[in-house]
């Protein structure tokens, strides 16, 4: 596996030879601080945990990592280079694994530089250092599944403002199906259903708890409902594993659809 | 060696490449001709296993591009068309990148690299950025990416494309002094290289095998003896 090692070092120069990283860097903290102290309302809160900062960090990935993804596989068709790249003794999966880490380290990067306000809390009050950890973890691993979904969309078009948009859409998604708003809605929709006068008695149970069900699965694949635990500082291996999974899949899918292009 | 078997290459409908077979040996510098569009470029992709043939088959030193894809590339120097690199790279560092990909290490990885950079005169631009560099020395760099790590077999899509012509009689002295021990494809509408770097030439049109023989032997069709007439019949 040594050649995703290279590819990653590669990579990750090279989103530091031109601005983009910077402009990038500095956008994602500017906005998550605004969030934090603004929005999240750190100090009036009173409380010293990092709930404010974690909180906004899903919307803010949604704009903003699938800026970072949509280049990986369409700035890569668009110049060319993809045929240098895949014509060198690797596998197209090694490429897509050693596209995806400098991402995600990257990512990680940007994330770390939040650590201001960790010690601004550590600061003030006495936080529980602990949670304040699995939420950085947990904030890290999501950040990967917005990634894998932004490679594989990317890996569709030669294109960056379309790679933007489906994977934009696509996150907006999967972070909407857990949103209150949604799930609320979506259990008021079989709740009226249910109540409707034609049904019997025992018919009209049976499509509530369906209903239910169906609220509960949807929002069981959501990014929103598997952070909102990791982020009160909870890490659940279901959760690890949830975004674990839908790292390997999009990645899979990536390498697929890059591998389905060669036979166009 | 290379050999393609009925290589076939159907894009939606248009048929691009069509049931080419050949075959190429050790020592000899294949110079493969055709007009803009007769399929060079795919067939040349389909040999270096970055597009999948339709049907048939192509392998390089008995290695199936399709069922043994690393095996193949491994031996394979390969420089695509229009010399791709990744332009916010410095030469040095790219050629680094490619060097650590080819698994070249120690006294070797160094003596390659110090011969590409002074075979290719990349010195001067070691430390500057591709995308700052002229079309010639880009495409000396692509050159020297498709052969820092000795291959046996190297295919070269317009190698001396964009280059002046101080230039072109380098990189062509360049091909004749590494010729004898390896297996080269190059693929050209100049004809005047066939002359002088060619030991055997195919000509194809729309995708299909149109001559293939030695220069002299080709020239020898025409009655006027020039290459060019011969191409112009055979290629309409």
């Amino acid at each position: 596996m040594k050649p995703v090692g290279i590819i990653t070092r590669r990579e990750l120069a090279s989103y530091f030879a031109t601005p983009v990283a910077y402009v990038f860097i500095i956008i994602f903290l500017v906005f998550t601080g605004l969030c934090t102290f603004y929005l999240g309302g750190l100090f009036e809160r009173r409380q010293a945990d990092l709930l404010p900062l974690f909180k906004f960090l899903p919307w803010m990935y949604l704009f903003l990592v699938p800026a970072v993804s949509m280049r990986l596989w369409a700035e890569e068709h668009k110049t060319g280079s993809i045929e240098l790249l895949l014509t060198q003794p690797i596998t197209t999966w090694q490429a897509v694994l050693g596209k995806f880490f400098a991402a995600w380290i990257f990512v990680g990067i940007a994330l770390a530089l939040t650590f201001p306000t960790w010690i601004t809390v550590n600061y003030l009050g006495d936080p529980d250092n602990g949670a304040a950890f699995a939420g950085y973890v947990g904030a890290f691993i999501m950040a990967g599944a917005f990634l894998a979904v932004g490679s594989c969309m990317s890996a569709l078009t030669n294109n960056q403002v379309i790679a933007f948009v489906l994977a934009f859409v696509t996150c907006a998604l999967a972070t909407l199906a857990g949103y209150s708003l949604v799930t609320d809605w979506s259990r008021a929709f079989f709740g009226g259903i249910a109540s409707w006068s034609f049904w019997g008695e025992g018919l009209r149970a049976g499509i509530q708890s369906l209903g239910n069900l169906l609220t509960d699965g949807i929002a069981g694949l959501s990014f929103l409902t598997h952070f909102e635990n990791i982020m009160k500082g909870v890490l659940d291996l279901r959760d690890i594993l949830y975004f674990a999974l839908v790292i390997i899949f999009f990645l899979l899918a990536s390498t697929v659809l890059l591998d389905a292009r060669k036979s166009k | 060696m290379i050999k393609t078997q009925n290589l076939t290459k159907n894009y939606q409908g248009l048929l691009a490449v069509d049931n080419l077979s050949f075959s190429a040996e050790p020592g000899e510098v294949l110079g493969f001709l055709g007009p803009n569009g007769a399929g060079k470029t795919t067939t040349m992709r389909m040999i270096a296993g970055f597009v999948a043939p339709t049907s048939g088959s192509a392998s390089i030193c008995g290695h199936d591009v399709a069922t043994e894809p690393l095996a193949a590339k491994t031996v394979l120097g390969y420089l695509p068309e229009g010399a791709p690199t990744y332009g916010e790279m410095t030469v040095a560092g790219f050629l680094d990148f490619i060097a650590n990909l080819r698994a070249l290490t120690g006294e070797n990885r160094k003596s390659r690299l110090d011969y590409v950079i002074g075979r290719l005169q990349l010195e001067p631009v070691l430390q500057q950025t591709i995308d700052t560099l002229s079309k010639g020395f880009k495409r000396r760099v692509g050159l020297a990416q498709a052969i820092v790590h000795d291959p046996k077999v190297l295919i070269l899509d317009e190698p001396t494309d964009g280059l002046d012509p101080m230039q072109k009689h380098e990189v062509r002295t360049l091909i004749g002094e590494i010729a004898r021990e390896k297996t080269i494809v190059i693929s050209t509408h100049i004809l005047e290289e066939v002359d002088a770097v060619c030991t055997r030439a195919i000509i194809i049109a729309h995708g299909r095998l149109v001559a293939d023989d030695t220069p002299s032997g080709l020239k020898s069709r025409a009655p006027s003896g020039r290459l060019e007439d011969v191409f112009r019949s055979v290629a309409a």
